[in-house]
């Protein structure tokens, strides 16, 4: 692909400049005259009912201007999907978790509005509260929802191939219990929204949401006002991650109907403090894990059951539960697999998508299990790894998995190859294992993660360009960048396809009065879908300029060429014209005519099969080997993660700057995962919403990171992209503790690894 | 109400403040430069980080009547005219930046690095900067940016 001119440029983000001299706006950066602030009051009880809500108090103080409790919203409820509906802007008869919201108050300043948050009186009855998810299944246990059963709040149930007959007919069969933390996304951009209600009916705010149409969408249904009457102004978004930023919050809703109220716009920040007491975190997950190998270690049957803490509302919870199930038979061929998953409600805050979404939980099971069974049958893990992975499919072939996911490329046999050719695997036996109290450890994980998610319903998704008179174009698009990097690689894309320099193409943030409709960004989706849709458009404005370049030369469209900036004749290139002509020609040719390219996306486009779990979650699929080495001090259980060596195939690096960003920084928020990170909860009460004590990596806990490209080039990806970053945060947690396991000869099953689990397992193996 | 006295980027300003308004409040919400983040409020993540006498410190941990005749300098003080500090710069070239929620705070902390010592060790760096989370990069990119441009403002 030599003929590619800004595609795979080593060129910064498109929104550096404005990002490091402090001029790019977060939601929190707004402000209005006249403006109100919001604050709400929350539960201390993680269940109880509400008995009464009295307000006056706080009417009475001076500077109050507004107060909403649940009623005021008139019982609108919103979910993921049409049954699930069951969660409201404010709690109105009872509270299912800590710290949910109960009222709102918009005062004239922030401090006046806590303050009349602390006056409103809430008669509660204290309720028995459920916070283990195993427990909360159990016949007579206190019931979160009155519309399930027995707190399920999802439950799936599939069954690919026979696993009984290939369990009785394996050669090795393990059983093990692991457990995922309750690990959350960490942004440091508390969720802020700036609303305001117009008397005429139109609501504007600006919002930190990463999925902006959600929102569109809920504001529009809760306030009953048309879409065409909803703008949800895109600001730059701190850090999303999956959960909170991609849905809705109470205290969104709160600021936009006491705006109504007040006829004035209003402001809500949420502290760290509550963002990190409630945010829609990962779920912890219980994995039961049975698997089944012949005695050459090949991998005959997988089945394992899933019990994921769901906390007090449904959320996004049916997809979570989907994505933890439908990539069973990735990346390792397997015939048999079945897939029992639950997501129960208790009274802890809510379980949600995270950066990895589903896959995380069960692929950290059952790598840490297939090389128990290795080492059980003095298999290499490497070894092991290379004998079941998925073998690349040749060009115009498909792999299809026994639930009928497809893939066209895979990477992972030569993406362990070269991961085992650096020096850190390769050296592993020359380096020291032990030094004082010190042992050291290497490990290896063989993973995957699908791309452009695919998803129940609102696929839709579109770029508009629009060619200036002076040569350079607007990029147009509903696509979200919250830090990926997503706006760059558009605007690449569009440069690309045009011929033109990458500084000519300017992209417009989300203004939902203006841009396309579109998902989001989550599931990996926006390289690989706007992106298409962004390359669609561009062909179409570049279609256009053809045939004014022919007709001006009197030739045919498909002689002529545009490249960087330069329109020529192929059969001569001497015979040229730069860019900036042909668009004044275009633009003054007097026919009246406006050069816009539109496009959407086509990839993906099939709805998810949630029931059965049969056929694709994504367009395509990244792979990745992951090596990593630590020490573990003996005696204090302290671990120091020295060194990680990533080999992803990403197919195509659009922008590589980007991309070797996002894959690190994946890969570090696992290691959190592995390491660090887990809320401690006493009876529903998050004891460490700080990140004092929410302990996420700081750069001083950073391994030395070397990154290899497997370059594949996926059909279902513009330039053969696939996706970067959720691949590496779930092949860091299994690296890491293959790594803690070759230190200690100890397995852990449970996440985080932290010292006390360290010395305690330590205490019992002697 | 207390009266301060306050340099910031070289602009001298008199303010009344409430006694319990913070260094950051008084940056973002009486001069209005929201370069200067709030992240945590309690000076865990280093989003806030200005230059006070040419020191970083977490303005969110700051009240403002302590910064009483201080000098403060914020991100919006680093670029001469339209052109960026070469720690700003390094940070574009280097992909040194995703969200850019901790960029500015990140970029001071660098600044006051640099300030004391130009030369600094990858360990330094990792020190210099260890009060300051970022959620996207995983820090390669932060650390990576922060030497260059320790080598381009003439240190090796």
């Amino acid at each position: 692909m030599s003929e590619l001119s800004v595609i795979g440029g080593r060129v910064p983000r498109v929104d550096a400049m404005e990002k490091v001299t402090g001029q790019a706006k977060y939601a929190a950066d707004y402000s209005l005259p006249d403006m109100l602030w919001c604050k709400l009051l929350r539960s201390p009880y993680p269940h109880a009912r509400i008995l009464n809500i009295d307000t006056s108090k706080a009417e009475r103080l001076p500077g109050v201007k507004g107060i909403v409790t649940g009623k005021d919203f008139g019982g609108w409820s919103w979910g993921w999907m049409p049954a699930t509906r069951d969660e409201t802007p404010l709690a109105v008869d009872k509270v299912r978790y800590m710290a949910e919201a109960v009222a709102g108050v918009a005062a004239v300043d922030e401090d006046t509005a806590e303050q009349a948050a602390g006056l409103i009186k809430v008669d509660y009855e204290e309720l028995p509260g459920i916070f283990d998810p195993e427990e909360a299944m159990k016949d007579g246990a206190p019931k979160v929802h009155d519309y399930v059963k027995n707190n399920i709040s999802v439950e799936y149930h599939w069954n690919f191939g026979d696993v009984e007959k290939a369990f009785a007919e394996s050669h090795l069969v393990r059983e093990d219990r692991f457990r995922t933390a309750r690990a959350t996304h960490g942004y440091l951009e508390p969720p802020a929204i700036l609303a305001y209600y117009d008397p005429t009916g139109y609501i504007t705010v600006w919002a930190s949401k990463q999925s902006p149409y959600f929102h569109y969408r809920h504001l529009a249904a809760c306030f009953k006002v048309p879409l065409s009457r909803v703008r949800v102004i895109q600001p730059f978004i701190g850090g999303g991650f999956g959960g909170t930023k991609n849905d809705s919050l109470g205290g969104d809703f709160c600021a936009v109907l006491l705006s109504k109220m007040t006829g004035k716009p209003v402001k809500y920040v949420e502290s760290m403090e509550e963002e990190l007491a409630t945010s829609r975190r990962r779920h912890s997950m219980i994995i039961y894990s049975k698997m089944g190998v012949d005695k050459d270690g090949l991998l005959k049957a997988v089945q394992q059951r899933v019990v994921a803490d769901g906390g007090g509302y449904t959320a996004i919870g049916p997809l979570s539960m989907y994505l933890v199930g439908f990539m069973t038979a990735i990346p390792y061929k397997l015939p048999h697999f079945k897939y029992d998953g639950y997501r129960a409600f208790t009274n802890n805050p809510i379980g949600a998508a995270m950066r990895g979404h589903g896959v995380t939980h069960s692929r950290f099971a059952a790598e840490i299990q297939m090389e128990m069974l290795a080492e059980e049958l003095g298999i290499d893990p490497v070894e092991m790894r290379l004998r079941n992975a998925i073998d690349n499919p040749k060009p115009g072939e498909i792999y299809e998995t026994v639930n009928e996911v497809t893939i066209e490329t895979c990477g992972l046999k030569q993406a362990i190859k070269e991961a085992v050719k650096d020096p850190l695997w390769r050296d592993r036996d020359k380096m020291p294992k032990k030094e004082g109290v010190i042992s050291w450890g290497t490990g290896i994980s063989g993973t995957s993660y699908l791309g452009g998610a695919r998803q129940m319903g609102h696929q839709a998704c579109a770029a508009i360009i629009r060619l200036c008179e002076d040569g350079t174009v607007n990029l147009i698009t509903g696509a979200t960048d919250c830090g990926q990097g997503s706006d760059t690689v558009l605007c690449m894309i569009t440069a690309e396809e045009l011929g033109i320099k990458l500084d000519d193409v300017a992209i417009k943030r989300v203004d939902t009065a203006y841009t396309p409709v579109d998902p989001g960004s989550y599931g990996s989706r926006v390289t690989i879908l706007a992106g298409q849709a962004t390359q669609k458009a561009a062909r179409q404005v570049k279609k256009q300029l053809l045939e004014v370049a022919a007709q001006n030369w009197q030739v045919k469209p498909e002689d002529v060429e545009i490249r960087l900036g330069e329109v020529f004749l192929k059969s001569d290139p001497e015979k040229k014209m730069p860019f900036i002509k042909l668009a004044r020609i275009a633009c003054y040719s007097g026919t009246g005519a406006v050069i816009l390219g539109t496009g959407y996306s086509s990839y993906g486009i099939e709805p998810l099969d949630l029931a059965t779990g049969t056929g694709n979650g994504g367009c395509s699929y990244s792979f990745t080997a992951h090596t990593a080495r630590v020490g573990v001090d003996m005696e204090t259980g302290q671990i120091t993660t020295t060194d990680f060596t990533i080999a992803s195939d990403c197919g195509r690096l659009l922008s590589p700057i980007q991309a070797e960003g996002q894959i690190e920084g994946g890969a570090i928020q696992g290691l959190g995962q592995a390491l660090y990170e887990d809320f401690i909860m006493d009876m529903g009460k998050t004891l460490n919403p700080t990140f004092l004590d929410y302990k996420m990596p700081h750069a001083l806990d950073v391994p030395n990171i070397k990154l290899i490209d497997i370059v594949t080039d996926d059909p279902f990806g513009p330039f053969g992209a696939k996706e970067a970053s959720e691949g590496s945060i779930v092949s860091a947690p299994p690296a890491v503790v293959s790594a803690i396991h070759d230190a200690t000869g100890i397995w852990f099953k449970e996440l985080p690894v932290t010292p006390e689990k360290i010395i305690k397992a330590l205490k019992e193996k002697k | 109400m207390k009266e301060i006295h306050l340099t910031v980027n070289n602009q001298p300003y008199r303010l009344s403040v409430l006694p319990h308004r913070t260094l950051l409040d008084v940056i973002r919400e009486d001069l209005g430069l929201t370069g200067t983040k709030e992240g945590c409020g309690l000076g865990e993540c280093g989003a806030c980080t200005v230059l006070m006498d040419g020191k970083a410190v977490n303005s969110c941990l700051v009240l403002a009547a302590e910064a009483d005749g201080r000098e403060i300098t914020t991100v919006e003080g680093l670029a001469d005219g339209d052109k960026l500090h070469p720690i700003q710069q390094a940070f574009v070239d280097h992909g040194g930046l995703q969200c850019g929620f901790c960029t500015p705070g990140m970029i001071m902390s660098a600044k006051a690095l640099l300030d004391e010592n130009p030369t600094p060790t990858e360990e330094e760096i990792k020190q210099g900067i260890a009060g300051n989370l970022c959620r996207c990069t995983g820090y390669a990119k932060i650390i990576e940016s922060i030497k260059a441009a320790a080598k381009n403002m003439g240190g090796k």
